[in-house]
């Protein structure tokens, strides 16, 4: 649904987007994650066609963003950054002229409005004038609008920001909804929403894609991926090592805590993780440790996310 | 072409019930009047002047609309761009004529509307004397013409910047500079330095002296041409401008 080959953007000397390149499929949602300034909003504004690229192209459905921008933005639902509403008017005003805007009259006009309402929570505001409503409210105003003509592409530019923490499950579980059959595109800060909703992630730093994968994915290149921890409740940690030592396929191990005993293993090889864990375990049987615990670590997404966008990290480094 | 035309409508709809919603479309309509009445009875001297016409009435205008027209159309484009709902309107699937097209035929229908609100004037000469009520019309229509062009220039202005104050005086500034190139006083200070044809090719520029001959009666194509291109030439210039800053 949404394709975007070699998408580079100069503002001045400085390049904001600089070869950015990836598809987005029905049936997917697409996160985007980077530091303030990476180029994350710049992108969704060239793919919204607000903003014309430098060089590159993006298609929408069948339609080039810049060739054909009517027809391409026909296809797409909006949310940008910091949620702009017109403040003058009341939300289900708002909401009527986006749909007449959208070619909706009548009835199919009216139908949108309050399916879109009642799908971001606005019943209790529908007739309320935008300035008096909060951030919460205003923000899902401006969700309720990129949703109201069921575009089969959504970009939603931080669409989570500045919500409650129920507001943000209702509108994460809303995105993971409306996944199913749509094209989403959505940038955030927050890592574990990536890990809630995203099938697949793409991380931009200074421009540049700098990892491209499924959260799963991204995760197994965190440093501390694949490591297994162990806890017994009735051995000392100095009792267990020389045992754990031997393993075949374990590169070291560290002692976490004494009493109760808490080791972490590392595999030679990420991938042979769960051959080792296997080993363990068959070693506490041996021996009848009293074994609580024993887990491989995923790697957290904020580690992978801090080791590539560091300043002193590599840049250009793909997968 | 009727989506075009709806989309066109869509927008002004939405741009006059954000005036209308807020004191601008109001502060301007009175104000017009007041003005307008306390020139025309007080200062243009109606009732001295001893004629059945409104000529002290629509001599005013080009003043009046000088700052008021650039007063209500400021908020134009400056106010989407300082709020960021352009990016909402320039993501819907409209051109970008037609959004400009939209908001500035919102913005004529208020000086539209303060202009039939002038009726009373009309009815009093009527009362008074037996005007000529085709120079009457005539005068309405240039008037609006003036307005729509002065309008014009406010949008170009206004899609400059982002900050209302700004747009307010460049317009100001580029509406006085279409009065003065042909206001009599200014004419006879030109005539002793140049050549008439000189003189006569500053004047062409100015709305003075299309106004002045549309509100005698003298509906002439080159009169009704100018403000067309005027307006034409400023809106296409807004669109420029919107163009040039998209490109960032």
């Amino acid at each position: 649904m949404i394709s975007v080959s070699d998408l580079r953007k100069n503002f001045g000397a400085k390049a904001a987007v600089d070869g950015v390149s990836f598809r987005v499929e029905r049936g997917e949602i697409l996160g985007f994650l980077g530091p303030n300034g990476a180029g994350k909003s710049t992108t969704m504004r060239i793919v919204t066609g607000f903003l014309p690229p430098t060089s590159g192209s993006v298609r929408v459905g069948d339609f080039d963003v810049e060739e054909q921008p009517v027809e391409a933005k026909r296809l797409v639902g909006y949310l940008p950054e910091n949620a702009p509403c017109y403040s003058d008017m009341t939300v289900s005003g708002f909401l009527g002229f986006c749909g007449e805007a959208r070619g909706l009259r009548g009835t199919r006009l009216k139908g949108a409005v309050g399916r879109a309402i009642a799908t971001c929570f606005l019943e209790p505001v529908a007739h309320q004038s935008i300035d008096t409503l909060s951030k919460g409210y205003r923000h899902r105003t401006c969700l309720a609008q990129s949703i109201l003509h069921d575009p089969p592409v959504l970009v939603l530019d931080e669409p989570t920001d500045g919500l409650d923490p129920n507001q943000k499950h209702e509108v994460r579980s809303l995105i993971r909804r409306m996944g199913r059959d749509k094209a989403i595109i959505f940038s955030t800060h927050i890592l574990e929403e990536v890990e809630a909703v995203c099938t697949r992630a793409i991380i931009i730093d200074r421009g540049r894609i700098v990892a491209n994968g499924t959260p799963g994915e991204l995760k197994g290149r965190a440093g501390g991926a694949g490591a297994i921890v162990l806890r017994a409740a009735d051995r000392g940690g100095a009792a267990l090592r020389p045992f754990l030592d031997k393993l075949e396929g374990c590169s070291a191990v560290e002692l976490l805590e004494e009493q109760p005993a808490v080791l972490r293993l590392r595999p030679k090889d990420a991938s042979a993780a769960s051959a080792l864990a296997a080993r363990v375990h068959e070693t506490a049987v041996r021996e009848k440790w009293k074994l609580v615990e024993l887990r491989i670590e995923e790697g957290r997404l904020d580690d992978v996310f801090r080791s590539i966008t560091l300043p002193d990290s590599a840049p250009g480094q793909k997968s | 072409m009727s989506t075009c035309f709806g989309n066109i409508r869509s927008v002004a709809k939405r741009e006059l019930s954000g005036a209308v919603s807020s004191p601008v479309a109001y502060v301007f309509v009175v104000i017009f009047l007041l003005l307008s009445a306390f020139f025309t009875f007080m200062i243009g001297g109606f009732f001295e002047r001893g004629q059945a016409s409104l000529a002290s009435f629509f001599g005013w205008h080009p003043w009046l609309y000088l700052f008021l027209v650039p007063a209500v159309g400021m908020r134009m484009w400056a106010e989407e761009r300082r709020s960021g709902t352009i990016e909402l309107l320039l993501t819907l699937p409209l051109t970008t004529w037609q959004a400009i097209l939209g908001k500035f035929l919102a913005y004529l229908t208020i000086i539209a509307v303060a202009l039939a609100l002038t009726f009373p004037v009309w009815i009093t000469v009527d009362y008074l004397g037996a005007p000529d009520h085709g120079i009457i019309a005539a005068g309405y229509a240039g008037s609006l013409l003036l307005g729509a062009s002065y309008l014009s220039v406010a949008s170009f202005t206004s899609a400059l910047t982002r900050n209302q104050v700004v747009s307010f005086i460049i317009a100001v500034v580029i509406c006085l500079f279409l009065i003065l190139c042909g206001w009599p006083p200014v004419l006879d200070l030109l005539d002793r330095v140049f050549s008439p044809a000189a003189v006569d090719f500053v004047a062409a520029f100015s709305v003075m002296t299309h106004f002045e001959s549309i509100r005698r009666g003298v509906l002439d194509l080159r009169d009704l041409l100018f403000f067309f291109s005027v307006i034409f030439f400023f809106l296409f210039a807004t669109q420029a401008v919107l163009r040039a800053r998209r490109a960032g």
